[in-house]
């Protein structure tokens, strides 16, 4: 793997997808123009994210319009991006696709929705129930859509997928402005989970979030790359629009996981018979199960 | 250290924020197509960090500080809301309102002291409301989370604006960007006060100070403690009491008006759209 890529932060405007394709199809433009082999959007990054009862009305089935534009753009770069998605059975979902050499090769749609405090994304979206694997030409990648990544089960999934990154768009409003800590509260947070997971899971991790307000509410930025061992390779700073150009490869995968074999010692198979056992035991009763 | 000296929680850093703030009123204002502001000038810290902020957001030469005395306002708040206006380089516009509010209160013989106070700052929210469109900008909010919480300000009046910029900001933090952006000594060293009769202040009227009140609520709202938690601390359960209580009877204040839902979809219940919507 040896994936050069294009992290676009973005300030999508609520609810207007031509407008918000316009932007995708800019910034992929330029990605084509910088010869890199990916470019990479944040979560909802079509429709904007505070949606409510706009979420109906900019979902889009599979294939449906700006999905259709986006597919034609992948043509000449990998794109992954973030969307509302009508299913077959009318359900809605948080979704990410990725779209390459003109196919929609994967979507991912958001496990683990936030419904506390400012945000109710349950209230308006299904829950997805699965951690897959982009099998793309650059690399394999697992996509966690933003509070997928504050849970366990994605990161520790992907790590024994053998994924090579971890994909992480997020919708993330910037919150905590307490002196001395050094920048916004919830980027900085964001940093250390991230920086947990590259280290843990020994990939790369990808994280792309936006700016911009809606009503109020400012999106926090930080899109940033980590490698394998936790350390932050590329950072985009401040609270602009922008593209993030980062590179990510084979070789930091191999000499991580030669340095630390955590792969080689994991045992996930006490893992799986305590979860087993839990199961049979009706240990999931009353936890939404 | 204990709770009531701590102010960890509490203080901001005032760059980030001022950033941040500079930043919320751009968008918020651009996305609507505004690049000027409007904005009460009291002479107090509150509306001078409102207008500094929104100097930097759209340049001073887009915003108009007015001054909207009665005929019994104290003279020095005017003469500070003008050094802060002639720091800042913005314009400025002087309304007397004592005719304007006069002509309802001889009428209606009104002598209650409070109600005295809530009809001027209705007055104010007419005139700011009418030169928000001869100025072609958005009304600037100057309320701080102080006083939403605690409900020190009147419906409608003070409280009323398109966009507020100091909204999640307490007292102590206004102070704090007050001093950061370099605010004239004269607004920052007196005490507050809303001016509506003769040697008003906020801390006596509200019966405790801005700096008590901050710590407790920070940790009443921001971080959740209970009120065993803040007894545990130091803070008085009477204290604690006495501000829940203020701001429980104060919600009304925050929301917008009741409405009754008789059909399906009904606006403040479930016909949910932001304001941004397709901005």
């Amino acid at each position: 793997m040896d994936c050069r890529m294009h992290l676009a932060q973005l300030e999508p405007t609520l609810g207007n997808l031509d407008a918000n394709l316009a932007m995708h199809a800019q910034a992929v433009a330029a990605a084509v123009a910088a010869g890199v082999d990916c470019v990479l959007f944040g979560e909802l990054s079509l429709t904007g994210y505070f949606l409510k009862d706009q979420t109906a009305e900019v979902a889009l089935r599979r294939g449906e319009g700006p999905l259709a534009r986006l597919a034609e753009l992948s043509q000449e770069v990998s794109v992954g991006a973030g969307f509302v998605e009508r299913a077959e059975d009318g359900q809605l979902y948080n979704a990410y696709g990725f779209w390459e050499d003109g196919e929609l090769l994967s979507v991912h749609r958001k496990v683990h929705l936030v419904t506390y405090g400012m945000f109710e994304e349950h209230r308006d979206l299904g829950a997805g129930c699965e951690f897959g694997l982009v099998e793309s030409k650059h690399g394999r990648f697992a996509i966690l859509t933003c509070e997928d990544a504050w849970h366990m089960q994605g990161p520790m999934l992907a790590f024994h997928a053998g994924a090579d990154a971890l994909l992480v768009p997020s919708a993330s409003p910037a919150r905590g402005v307490s002196a001395g800590a050094g920048g916004i509260g919830s980027v900085q947070a964001w940093g250390g989970v991230l920086s947990t997971w590259a280290l843990l899971t020994q990939t790369w991790v990808c994280h792309i979030n936006r700016v911009g307000f809606e009503d109020g509410i400012g999106f926090g930025g930080g899109t940033r790359v980590l490698d394998p061992f936790g350390q932050e390779s590329a950072l985009l700073e401040g609270l602009d629009a922008g593209v993030l150009e980062a590179r990510i490869d084979s070789s930091a995968l191999e000499r991580a996981r030669v340095a630390l074999p955590l792969r080689r010692d994991e045992r996930a198979w006490i893992l799986a018979r305590e979860l087993a056992q839990r199961s049979e035991a009706g240990g999931w009763e009353g936890r939404g199960e | 250290m204990n709770a009531l000296d701590d102010r960890s929680g509490l203080d901001i850093s005032e760059e980030l924020t001022t950033d941040l703030l500079v930043r919320f009123l751009r968008s918020e204002a651009g996305k609507f197509g505004f690049e000027k502001v409007v904005c009460g000038l009291s002479g107090g810290v509150d509306s001078a960090v409102a207008v500094a902020l929104a100097a930097q957001a759209f340049g001073p030469a887009n915003i108009l500080g007015v001054m909207m005395p009665y005929r019994t306002s104290n003279p020095s708040s005017e003469a500070d809301a003008r050094i802060v206006a002639d720091s800042l380089g913005i314009s400025t516009r002087k309304v007397d309102i004592s005719d304007m509010a006069d002509g309802y209160l001889t009428e209606a013989g009104v002598d209650d002291r409070m109600r005295r106070g809530n009809v001027m700052a209705r007055c104010r929210m007419i005139v700011l409301y009418d030169l928000s469109v001869e100025w072609r900008g958005l009304v600037l909010g100057t309320s701080n989370k102080t006083e939403i919480l605690l409900g020190y300000s009147t419906q409608w009046g003070d409280s009323a604006s398109a966009l507020n910029p100091l909204g999640d900001l307490y007292k102590h933090q206004v102070f704090q960007l007050a001093r950061h952006l370099k605010l004239p000594s004269a607004v920052i060293d007196k005490a507050p006060s809303a001016d509506l009769f003769e040697g008003q202040t906020d801390e006596d009227e509200l019966g405790f100070t801005y700096e008590e009140v901050d710590r407790l609520l920070v940790r009443m709202i921001d971080e959740r403690w209970t009120e065993e938690d803040l007894v545990a601390e130091g803070f008085s359960a009477s204290f604690f009491r006495l501000v829940a209580a203020r701001i429980a009877a104060n919600q009304y204040k925050r929301l917008p008006p009741i409405i009754a839902k008789l059909g399906p979809r009904s606006v403040t219940h479930d016909f949910r759209y932001l304001r941004s919507w397709g901005h």
